[in-house]
């Protein structure tokens, strides 16, 4: 626990920081629109802790989140760009619809696992793809993931619109009940909100992550192939295997979100007409969380309120939603940009450091 | 149905298509070929077709008349280089993760643009449909030669101007000594610097150009196609650029190349389905097409692709 600590505690103070200048920046362009701010950020989170409902409504939308983000880091750790996770989520998505309504006669306990996993290894195998042909034929990640986002949205709705189509809807049937992976205790305590099992899934895959990368063979070898692949080579490791390796988890990972969001939110498949958005979304959070599955966690959930609140921030204060995207870029901004927030926070850090020594 | 007519009409289709993808990815090329890693293309156009529907739009209330559209060209590339200073700023000077700051600037483009349209339209989500867009120009003599007339010389200014770019653009990296200066700077910017270069300073000027071509190639889209700014405007044609730069091999002809290429597969999938044979081709895998060949081309010809050295990395002298 303590190691685990130690990972974010010395990047926490500049997240913490790059967060409240990116609020502050969020604040500056609403007083120039002419907003409140004060207000504007009280409604952002009142609609999200307001009442259970939508408490639980916030949750749901931070678990893809979660899933994604992770799918991002974790080819980010192996020295990849993984751009496609929204390839990887719809894939994801399409192959737990086809497991979710096609099979039939199975239990519970049998089914909806297996769809589940069914998302997960067809995430997976997309995004290996992208690993094959960078390690064998050296062709670059990021041309191949964002010409595989496109292939994926059209397949999906190649499959849904061919095979699963409901009658006179541009959506699939809705997948069985065994399929489901609702959680309606819980959601019944939250007024329906649609929480499901997907939020636990989410958050064993962060010890999964920190287990795989930092304290299994493996996971050093991936790092090593992504700090630097001449010298990983060098000391006998396979650069390509590893590479392929990379990408299947980091693509399981997206494939697992795309899955829950059917399985457990919306119970069926609709026809696409444009991509979700959710696995771009991923490499902001991956980012926020710089690449560690806690900090992903948190910038998931930072992510997720304040996308969720947004709606509340457009009701209370009449400021319109997308500036919120300009909160979220100006954060990943100052995340990047460390050099600006150690110049900001220095002031505050020399006096601390000085009364110490006294 | 009339074989010339339809070749000629395709070609056309094409070049319309591409001429987004053209900007962009010639803006791409500079920026990368001074080592600074550009993944904000499609927030810069985002930019660009954002300023240029206001722009027009203020010129049409103004009365400018015919030359709005040209005002809100110029709006477009004055917004893509300002934007672009943002990426500058955090990626050279504060040596911050460069596919970092282009995604900051694909998140930022997304909120304001529609935050300002709203602000400025009183809440709606879109520009009104502007009344002043560019319409296509004949060039006399060379229009009327069969097939090439219909294709090449019956286009938009702007397809003339993506494509005297293109030329230019080729000149400039490889035949001046500004283009040496910044190529040296992205391959291998201590020698540069140790040559008399200031690497920073070139590398300003490159995401600066940048910035602006994209900007540009945002603006073609709004002012040929959609006639209009909302939030599906430009959606993915920057990743695409992105994508015919490197297939490209950062290149201008090159990218030329690659962007026609996208922009034909685009143009094939509306003439396709005038074809009785079409019918039984699902049109998923019509609109699937460009995306699987690119992938088919570049595994099957190109192989690896040859970035600038020095791409992504900030330059730091201390570490000579």
């Amino acid at each position: 626990m303590n190691k685990i600590l130690k990972i974010f505690s010395g990047s926490t103070l500049i997240s913490l920081v790059a967060i409240l200048l990116g609020l502050i920046v969020g604040a500056i362009v609403m007083l120039a629109g002419g907003y409140d701010p004060f207000l504007a950020y009280q409604s952002l989170f009142s609609q999200v802790f307001g009442n259970t409902y939508d408490f639980g409504e916030t949750l749901r939308e931070v678990t893809p989140l979660i899933l994604t983000g992770f799918a991002f880091a974790f080819a980010a750790r192996a020295g990849l760009f993984n751009i496609g996770g929204e390839g990887q989520f719809i894939i994801g998505m399409t192959a737990a619809t086809v497991i979710g309504i096609k099979v039939h006669g199975l239990p519970i306990y049998i089914h909806a696992p297996l769809a589940i996993i069914a998302g997960g290894l067809f995430g997976g195998i997309w995004a290996a793809i992208v690993g094959y042909l960078k390690a064998k034929r050296g062709v670059n990640e990021v041309i191949t993931s964002i010409m595989l986002n496109w292939i994926a949205l059209y397949l999906a709705n190649f499959i849904v619109r061919h095979f699963l189509l409901m009658e006179g809807k541009q959506r699939s049937e809705d997948i069985l009940p065994t399929a489901s992976i609702a959680f309606p205790w819980l959601s019944s305590l939250m007024n329906n909100a649609r929480i499901h099992w997907g939020m636990l899934v989410a958050v064993l895959c962060a010890f999964f992550f920190f287990y795989f990368m930092w304290k299994t063979k493996q996971g050093y070898e991936l790092r090593a192939v992504g700090s630097n692949p001449n010298a990983a080579q060098y000391a006998g490791m396979n650069v390509g295997r590893n590479v392929v390796k990379a990408m299947f988890i980091s693509g399981i990972f997206a494939g697992l979100a795309g899955a829950f969001q059917i399985l457990g939110v919306f119970q069926y498949q609709s026809v696409m007409s444009g991509s979700p958005g959710t696995g771009f979304d991923g490499i902001a959070v991956g980012l926020i969380g710089m690449n560690n599955p806690f900090g992903i966690l948190l910038g998931a959930f930072l992510f997720g309120t304040l996308t969720y609140g947004s709606a509340g921030m457009s009701f209370g204060a009449g400021v319109p939603p997308e500036l919120i995207r300009i909160v979220i870029g100006s954060i990943i901004f100052f995340i990047a940009a460390q050099g600006i927030v150690r110049w900001v926070i220095k002031p505050f850090y020399f006096k601390r450091k000085k009364e110490k020594v006294l | 149905m009339d074989w010339v007519t339809t070749l000629g009409q395709l070609i056309n289709t094409t070049l319309v298509f591409s001429t987004a993808l053209i900007f962009a990815a010639l803006g791409g090329i500079f920026s990368e070929r001074s080592g600074v890693t550009n993944l904000g293309l499609e927030g810069f156009m985002m930019f660009g077709a954002f300023a240029s529907a206001v722009g027009t739009y203020y010129a049409e209330e103004a009365g400018m008349g015919a030359a709005s559209p040209w005002i809100g060209m110029i709006a477009a590339l004055v917004l893509g280089v300002i934007t672009s200073l943002i990426h500058a700023v955090a990626s050279i000077t504060f040596k911050a993760d460069q596919t970092i700051s282009g995604i900051v600037i694909n998140f930022l483009a997304a909120g304001a643009t529609l935050y300002l349209v709203k602000l400025i339209f009183d809440g709606s989500g879109e520009t009104p449909l502007l009344m002043e867009v560019f319409n296509k120009v004949s060039i006399p003599w060379l229009s009327q030669i069969p097939i090439i007339g219909e294709g090449l010389f019956h286009n938009y200014p702007t397809t003339y101007i993506a494509i005297i770019l293109v030329f230019v653009g080729y000149y400039v990296l490889f035949k001046t000594p500004f283009g040496l200066r910044l190529r040296a700077v992205g391959e291998h910017p201590s020698a540069a610097d140790t040559a008399g270069i200031n690497v920073n300073r070139m590398r300003y000027i490159g995401v600066m150009i940048s910035g602006g071509l994209a900007a540009l190639g945002g603006a073609t889209v709004t002012l040929t196609t959609t006639s209009t700014f909302a939030h599906n405007t430009i959606s993915g044609q920057g990743y695409i650029a992105i994508a015919a730069m490197i297939f490209g091999k950062w290149n201008p002809l090159g990218a030329f190349g690659a962007a026609a290429f996208f922009g034909l597969s685009q143009a094939v999938r509306t003439y396709v389905t005038l074809f009785d044979w079409s019918k039984d081709i699902p049109q998923e895998f019509i609109y699937m097409l460009p995306y699987l060949l690119t992938i088919i081309v570049l595994v099957a010809a190109v192989g690896r692709s040859a970035a600038p050295s020095a791409l992504g990395q900030p330059y730091d002298p201390s570490k000579r």
